[in-house]
């Protein structure tokens, strides 16, 4: 007859006279008040920190009423805010969207020397402050620049403009798609480009039929993510902006000017769109993580 | 729809953004002037632009439209140096619009003379704001510098409105000791110790001060104070010293820009327009002291106080000899004030 080692331990506990029955438990649980303890102090400093802020974001924009509210977000800077930001995410979550494809795709499907020195300078953006995201721009496209002078006097204004925001937000999600992407394709290896070759595609079917699909869901998670910061990014672009109203303000820096004039309404009313953008960011990124979970698995989430 | 098609519209609109950054560096058919100017005038020139874009129109038929910068005084004149294009400048002293001159072609040296009145159409003093009631009792310069007093003003270093802080403080000092110049730095050393923040510029000051509630009595523009009295009616007081500093918030054309730009005629029109009775009527509405008050509306004149006030060039030698003595690197301030201590 063959006995459980277990049921044998688990016999004899009672038997002894240790322990009484009530203080028994696994050596995987702890005792009721240190798992309530735990999880109120993570529930109140989430609430504290995350929940609390983000309320009072909206019944400060509220405070007023519903009138002023939208007042705010009709008014012609705080729209000309919302187009600048929407333009400049336009023009830099495709380009960001492309540089990262390219990029991800060439590192992880190839060998070739300067490899890790191309993936650190990609990272480049995530270590350097963005303060100093903003002056490079103003060293190189300013008045004193090493290509300013010559681009003011043939009238190109690229600095305390709508370009030097762009260059900007380029710089500063630069790396945000390629990080999703490079660790995805690197496990995926080049097997199946290898059979889609071998069976007679060329370079680019082989590209938009085999390693594109494979990486779409990783992709659209990247420039979520791209979209999110380009939309929010304030450091950078306060810096290269020159803070013209109706003209270089971006919803970020309209805020801090409302704020800075008292005018707390309009300044978290328009808080409450950059709030909504975020929270939008965050439902479709947890419905792709839902869905698509065995496929963004393969590399590490924000 | 495929993942593919979905890439390939994004390849449209990356080409069609590029287009429309393209139509951005074109130039507009009617003059636009850039002012950059300083935080408190915001709420001034919003109303002035549109003052002065009617004048011009009835005066020639042409449009101007206006766009305006604010920020703090020595950071906007960093950013015009660094290329932001403006055509006139409205900062918080003339110490700012000297650094433009020194550190660039965009206006001659001797910019402060081709205005009247040293190019500065209206002018300010510094008063204390406290807390309703006035709960320490603070009546002139001296009470600052009791001890458990906090004073709230920014760093003189990036904010012009606190140099103006400093040198009202410190010319008081003078007075009181005879000109004793030794007493005079230990008696601002002594408020700087009740400093417990100092914040970059004005307005960030009186953030701390108004929504914060941080200190007992706030180092303010006149102007700023009087904004602070309407936005907060009851919370505030303002105090006025027994001496104060006439504050001479200056304006310049920055000619280089305007002449590329075609703007002059419109820009020196503009300046020239801040010195005519509905420029001055204007100032003084939105609390600047006018030069010519008689332009005024009587009940905005008098909500200014009496005030014994002095100029920087009878204490100081002017802003060419102040600015590198007690603001330069290891000046006076850098002495009497040590961060920490």
């Amino acid at each position: 007859m063959a006995i459980d080692p277990l049921a044998i331990d688990t016999a004899r506990i009672p038997a002894g006279n240790t322990p009484p029955r009530a203080r028994f438990r696994t050596p995987l649980s702890e005792v009721p008040w240190v798992k309530f303890g735990l999880t109120a102090i993570a529930v109140a400093f989430l609430a504290l920190m995350l929940v609390l802020p983000l309320a009072a974001v909206f019944a400060e924009a509220f405070r007023r009423g519903v009138e002023p509210f939208l007042a705010a977000l009709v008014e012609p800077d705080a729209l000309s805010a919302v187009r600048l930001t929407l333009f400049v995410a336009a023009i830099s979550v495709p380009a960001n969207l492309l540089f990262g494809l390219v990029a991800s795709w060439a590192i992880a499907k190839f060998q070739f020397k300067g490899k890790s020195f191309l993936i650190t300078l990609i990272d480049l953006p995530f270590s350097v402050s963005p303060v100093i995201s903003g002056l490079v721009y103003i060293l190189l496209f300013g008045s004193y620049g090493f290509l300013g002078p010559w681009l003011i006097a043939n009238g190109y204004q690229i600095v305390f403009a709508v370009p030097g925001i762009v260059l900007a937000t380029i710089f500063v999600t630069f790396p945000f798609v390629a990080r999703q992407l490079i660790p995805l394709m690197e496990q995926q290896g080049t097997t199946e480009e290898e059979a889609a070759l071998s069976l007679g595609a060329g370079g680019l079917r082989t590209f938009w039929s085999v390693t594109l699909p494979n990486v779409k869901w990783a992709l659209l998670y990247g420039v979520l993510l791209c979209n999110a910061r380009a939309m929010g990014e304030f450091g950078a672009v306060s810096v290269v902006s020159g803070h013209i109203r109706g003209k270089t303000n971006t919803m970020p820096l309209h805020v801090e000017i409302l704020y800075n004039e008292y005018n707390f309404v309009a300044a978290f009313a328009v808080a409450t769109l950059l709030a909504l953008l975020a929270l939008v960011t965050l439902v479709l990124k947890s419905a792709l993580e839902w869905r698509y979970g065995g496929e963004l698995a393969a590399h590490g989430r924000h | 729809m495929t993942f593919s098609s979905l890439t390939r519209r994004s390849a449209v609109l990356l080409g069609a953004s590029l287009l429309m950054l393209g139509l951005t560096f074109e130039v507009r058919a009617d003059t636009t002037i850039l002012n950059v100017s300083y935080d408190p005038t915001r709420e001034f020139y919003r109303e002035y632009n549109a003052a002065f874009a009617e004048h011009w129109k009835k005066e020639t038929g042409e449009t101007v439209n206006f766009e305006q910068s604010h920020g703090g005084s020595g950071k906007q004149a960093r950013a015009v140096i660094d290329g932001l294009q403006a055509d006139v400048l409205t900062l918080a002293l003339a110490g700012d619009i000297d650094e433009v001159a020194n550190h660039s072609d965009l206006l001659p040296k001797d910019w402060q003379a081709r205005l009247p009145q040293n190019s500065s159409p209206y002018t300010s003093t510094i008063v204390l704001l406290v807390r309703k009631g006035n709960p320490k009792n603070i009546k002139d310069w001296d009470d600052l510098a009791q001890p458990g007093v906090a004073v709230i003003t920014p760093n003189p270093k990036t904010s012009g409105g606190a140099r103006w802080n400093y040198l009202a403080a410190y010319a008081y000092a003078l007075d009181t000791f005879g000109n004793d110049d030794a007493k005079a730095r230990a008696f601002v050393g002594v408020i700087y110790k009740n400093v417990p923040v100092l914040d970059t510029g004005a307005r960030g000051s009186l953030t701390t001060f108004v929504q914060r509630g941080i200190g007992d009595v706030f180092i303010s523009w006149e102007n700023e104070a009087f904004l602070a009295q309407a936005e907060f009616p009851g919370q505030f007081e303002i105090v006025v010293p027994s001496i104060s500093i006439l504050a001479e918030p200056p304006v310049a054309l920055a000619d280089k820009n305007a002449d590329r730009k075609g703007s002059r005629k419109v820009a020196e029109a503009y300046l020239n327009y801040l010195y005519s009775p509905e420029g001055q009527r204007l100032a003084a509405r939105h609390y600047y002291r006018p030069r010519e008050a008689q332009h005024a509306a009587a009940e905005d004149i008098a909500r200014f106080p009496e005030v014994k006030l002095f100029t920087i060039d009878d204490k100081f030698g002017g802003w060419v000899k102040a600015q590198p003595e007690h603001f330069g690197d290891g000046g006076v301030f850098d002495q009497i004030y040590q961060p920490g201590r």
